[in-house]
């Protein structure tokens, strides 16, 4: 690269003469010109994503580590290390190895711990960041290919996590395991030779420790490597989405260069999702398996859980009642471990899964997305993800009701059918509260734009009449309330021509016309530039008069509006 | 066909009081930058340089820490000393990287340029003529592949391509699962005349020890020494509890048990846990894990939770000693179902 000013210091002149050894042998210069001053608009959801990326990278480090020591194989092995409780106990080579790493080897506990908080902060950060992509509706075109990824991502990381969390072979993780053995099991026709093919043989069996490690270590990380470059790839093509507010719009982006702001910020962020890590490695401890022993399969403990991500699939495992198992002929099709194990984990997440595609079924909109939406403002859409994330709360709660019972003094009994009743209940009730709950903001917004902040100001009229002064909103309050358009159900032609004629895909338009009316029936519109003048003259012209007042002191029931088209 | 398709963005502007109003609001455009304290007052500005110096001064102290801590602090034999050492290292680590991060993102809110720039957005969709090129290059390569007119050569490229993972795929499933002997699942080392021992001691268990109310947690004779202990411990391990014959409702089959002392399966009938709860005053097995519970005196049947068999009981007698002993394997196979568990 030929600089127009020759740098004068010799650093400049030696970071110049790299930069053109570089250039000359991979035009490089494109990329940085390119790349250097790329805006990203700025907003405090936006870190959830940088939070998984960089606790990843935590894992990766704290990982590579942690491998140096640890010995992934079930080869029986007779303790006799410095923890006194165990000397003497015959234990596999996987968890002598981790009981050295952590006794033995001088901050190996501090990685065992920090590896294991990264993972649980790994899916958190997952969970909230796809959160707060499918509340702000950032899954839409041209996003819905990241949206997948992103989904795939989950799932690998999940894969991640009990992957890990199985390999210490203490008693947990193998009465762990011993669960998802019997959860292969069940599967119809083929599952007892899935478990071989999982376990080389009869549970517990020697392969599965350097299985798992295989699969821990190189390849779920490897395609989490690989989809996360392609993840931040697509968000680099795509630039990034923002929210609305003045002078942002859908086809600018408003925000801070890469170079240097992002570098900072970003690149001190890594440092101190890795410092809060470290501290939590630090002071709390995690996962002590010297206390939990070897893997025996004979003994458990009560009040055991599993990582809080699993927690869903325990809970409905133990909510599931066990008459659903049937025996079809001479075949035993256990569906009070299948329902749970497979079609429910399928039910929730599936639909999420495909939710852009649906969504943009049921609007018909073709056009590209790149501002954000107030989640108040996508009424079904916020209802829904809300409701699925209720059912995924009824199920933590239900893996954890063993705890519930003895912490609170509860019958377990009685907070197991609560909660199977509570599965089902809760989230159509959950959906229909939120959904009014969006309407009622959205109706807030309105009144807000038509009639302005109360001020707390009482005036008097010459008639004797007290009232309270609204102060107007400045435009850029206004302009974040009026700004989304309003998305109606979708119009299609009629049936039949003005001759009669049957009109090709009538009865596909006619579907989509009611998926859209579910999605957008009911719904409150953003004040519109006609409603306001309006509202405004109304004040004008009634200023002074009683009515006027009264109109402004009822504005909570003022021209709002909601349509049924 | 929907209204939003046609839908051509904000226009218009306010209404003026008497022209017909647009549809809609037109976007206010970017606020003015206020400065910060720091940009317009140098004093500010060289504070909050000294802030930035101060928390990398802080990372390095914690590096630091953290090397006098790896060096002055042994991991010890005991939890408190590696209680210790994982204190004082995780410490030095957290300040270690939280000076480099604060110290950073401190530069970047406080020192750096904080004016927000505006960059356009462009289609995604590539433009037509690159769009048509692109498609004319395929077309060409197509052509000179000669593909299209040799129907044979496209069937003889796909099968050869799906065939041929068959290579790793058959020795890999052909190996994977051990002897794919997946009937061994139906059988446990019980057998006539094998001796009820105490998990782990291997002690053998006289009929006279079981008082009424006790819990033996047992593993079969000979253990240790079978090829495949754990798997096959996975599988044997057994409850023995003793019922006062007055709570006896009913029996899962009739002469397993012996005055009273009843031997069932541990592994629960649901996914496999160890069903290791044993509650005196009720009878009742409760597994920890899914809460499935199991009344002893009523043939371990289920009476809450996700399991729906009842744990299978093992048939026991006695031998000329006095021992525990079984009458025989399992009558059926043990631990969660599978397809063909009853074939």
């Amino acid at each position: 690269m030929t600089t127009t000013t020759p740098p004068a210091t010799p650093t400049g002149k030696a970071a110049a003469a790299t930069a053109d050894w570089l250039d000359q042998r991979t035009g490089i210069g494109v990329a940085v010109k390119g790349l250097a001053r790329k805006l990203f608009p700025e907003h405090w959801s936006f870190m959830l994503g940088e939070i998984a990326l960089y606790s990843f990278i935590t894992l990766l480090l704290s990982g590579v580590f942690l491998t140096m020591f640890f010995v992934p194989s079930a080869d029986e092995v007779t303790y006799n290390g410095p923890w006194s409780a165990l000397q003497g106990t015959s234990m596999s080579a996987a968890f002598a190895s981790t009981l050295k790493l952590s006794f033995e080897v001088r901050g190996g506990l501090l990685m065992r711990q920090v590896h294991h908080w990264a993972a649980l902060i790994f899916l958190a950060a997952i969970v909230t960041h796809m959160m707060r992509v499918f509340f702000t509706g950032a899954f839409r075109k041209p996003r819905e290919i990241n949206w997948v990824i992103g989904f795939v991502l989950l799932t690998l990381g999940l894969a991640a996590g009990f992957s890990g969390y199985s390999l210490p072979d203490d008693v947990l993780s193998g009465n762990g395991l011993r669960i998802t053995d019997g959860l292969i099991r069940g599967i119809p026709i083929i599952g007892t030779y899935m478990s071989y093919f999982v376990f080389g043989g009869e549970f517990p069996g020697t392969a599965l420790i350097p299985r798992l490690f295989t699969v821990h270590v190189l390849l779920v990380p490897g395609a989490i490597l690989a989809l996360v470059g392609l993840h931040l790839a697509l968000v680099f093509l795509h630039k990034h989405t923002q929210f609305p507010g003045s002078g942002r719009t859908n086809n600018n982006v408003v925000g801070y260069p890469l170079f240097p702001v992002y570098t900072a910020k970003a690149g001190g962020f890594f440092f101190i999702v890795f410092g809060v890590i470290a501290l939590m490695g630090a002071a709390m401890q995690i996962n002590p398996v010297w206390n939990y022993g070897p893997y025996d399969p004979a003994p458990v403990s009560a009040g055991a859980q599993p990582d809080w991500y699993m927690l869903f699939l325990e809970g409905s495992l133990r909510l599931t009642p066990g008459q659903l198992e049937v025996v079809l002929g001479n075949f035993t099709v256990p569906l009070n471990v299948l329902i749970p194990g497979l079609v429910i984990p399928l039910l929730l997440l599936g639909p999420l899964a495909v939710y852009p595609f649906l969504e943009a079924y049921a609007t018909g909109d073709k056009r590209e997305h790149h501002l954000l939406d107030r989640p108040r403002n996508a009424p079904f859409r916020t209802a829904f993800g809300i409701s699925i994330l209720s059912a995924f709360f009824v199920l933590v709660l239900g893996g954890s009701n063993d705890l519930l019972a003895t912490h609170f003094h509860l019958s377990l009994n009685d907070i197991t059918w609560t909660l199977r009743f509570a599965f089902f209940l809760v989230p159509p009730i959950v959906f229909a509260v939120t959904r009014r709950v969006c309407l009622a903001l959205q109706r807030k917004d309105r009144e807000l734009v038509l009639h302005g902040h109360e001020s707390g100001r009482i005036v008097r009229f010459a008639s004797g009449e007290y009232v309270e002064v609204h102060t107007p909103l400045d435009e850029d309050e206004r302009w974040i309330r009026v700004q989304h358009e309003p998305i109606r159900p979708v119009q299609i032609a009629p049936g039949e021509d003005s001759r009669g004629v049957r009109r090709k895909g009538y009865k596909s338009d006619l579907r989509r016309q009611r998926v859209s009316r579910l999605f957008f029936e009911t719904r409150v519109e953003p004040v519109t530039p006609a409603e306001y003048a309006a509202a405004q003259e109304h004040l004008a012209v009634t200023a002074g008069h009683g009515d006027g007042a009264r109109e402004q002191i009822g504005a909570g029931t003022g021209p709002e509006r909601i349509s049924h088209s | 066909m929907s209204q939003v398709d046609n839908y051509q963005g904000p226009t218009g502007n306010l209404p003026d009081g008497h022209g017909r109003a647009p549809e809609r609001f037109e976007n206010p455009g970017l606020p003015a930058h206020k400065p910060r304290l720091g940009d317009v007052d140098p004093k500010v500005d060289k504070r909050r340089q000294r802030i930035v110096l101060a928390l990398f001064g802080v990372s390095t102290l914690g590096t630091i820490g953290f090397l006098v801590a790896y060096f002055a602090l042994p991991t010890g034999r005991d939890v408190a000393t590696i209680h210790r050492s994982n204190l004082w290292l995780g410490l030095g680590l957290a300040a270690s990287l939280l000076g480099i991060g604060l110290a950073a993102i401190q530069w970047a809110k406080s020192i750096m340029n904080n004016e927000e720039k505006v960059e356009e957005r462009h289609p995604m969709a590539s433009r037509p003529e690159v769009r048509e090129a692109a498609v004319r290059n395929l077309a060409e390569g197509a052509k000179d592949s000669g593909i299209s007119r040799r129907g044979l050569l496209k069937s003889a490229v796909v099968g050869s391509l799906a065939l041929f993972p068959l290579t790793i795929a058959v020795p890999l499933i052909g190996e994977i699962g051990g002897d794919w002997n997946v009937g061994k699942l139906k059988h446990t080392m019980w057998k006539k005349g094998l001796r009820l021992t105490i998990d782990p001691s291997g002690r053998p268990i006289k009929a006279s020890d079981v008082t009424i109310g006790s819990v033996f947690h047992v593993i079969p004779d000979g253990l240790d020494k079978t090829p495949d202990p754990l798997e096959e411990k996975a599988k044997a391990v057994v409850l023995v509890v003793r019922l006062d014959p007055q709570v006896v409702k009913s029996e899962q089959i009739p002469g397993a048990s012996y005055q009273g002392i009843f031997a069932f399966s541990k592994i629960c009938t649901h996914v496999g846990c160890p069903v290791a709860l044993y509650e005196q005053q009720t009878h009742h097995l409760l597994c920890p894990c899914h809460q499935s519970t199991f009344d002893v005196a009523d043939g371990a049947r289920v009476i809450f939770g996700p399991a729906k068999r009842p744990l299978p009981q093992l048939p026991i007698t006695v031998d000329d000693q006095g021992y525990l002993v079984a009458q025989s394997d399992f009558t059926q196979p043990v631990g969660p179902s599978f397809w063909e568990r009853l074939r």
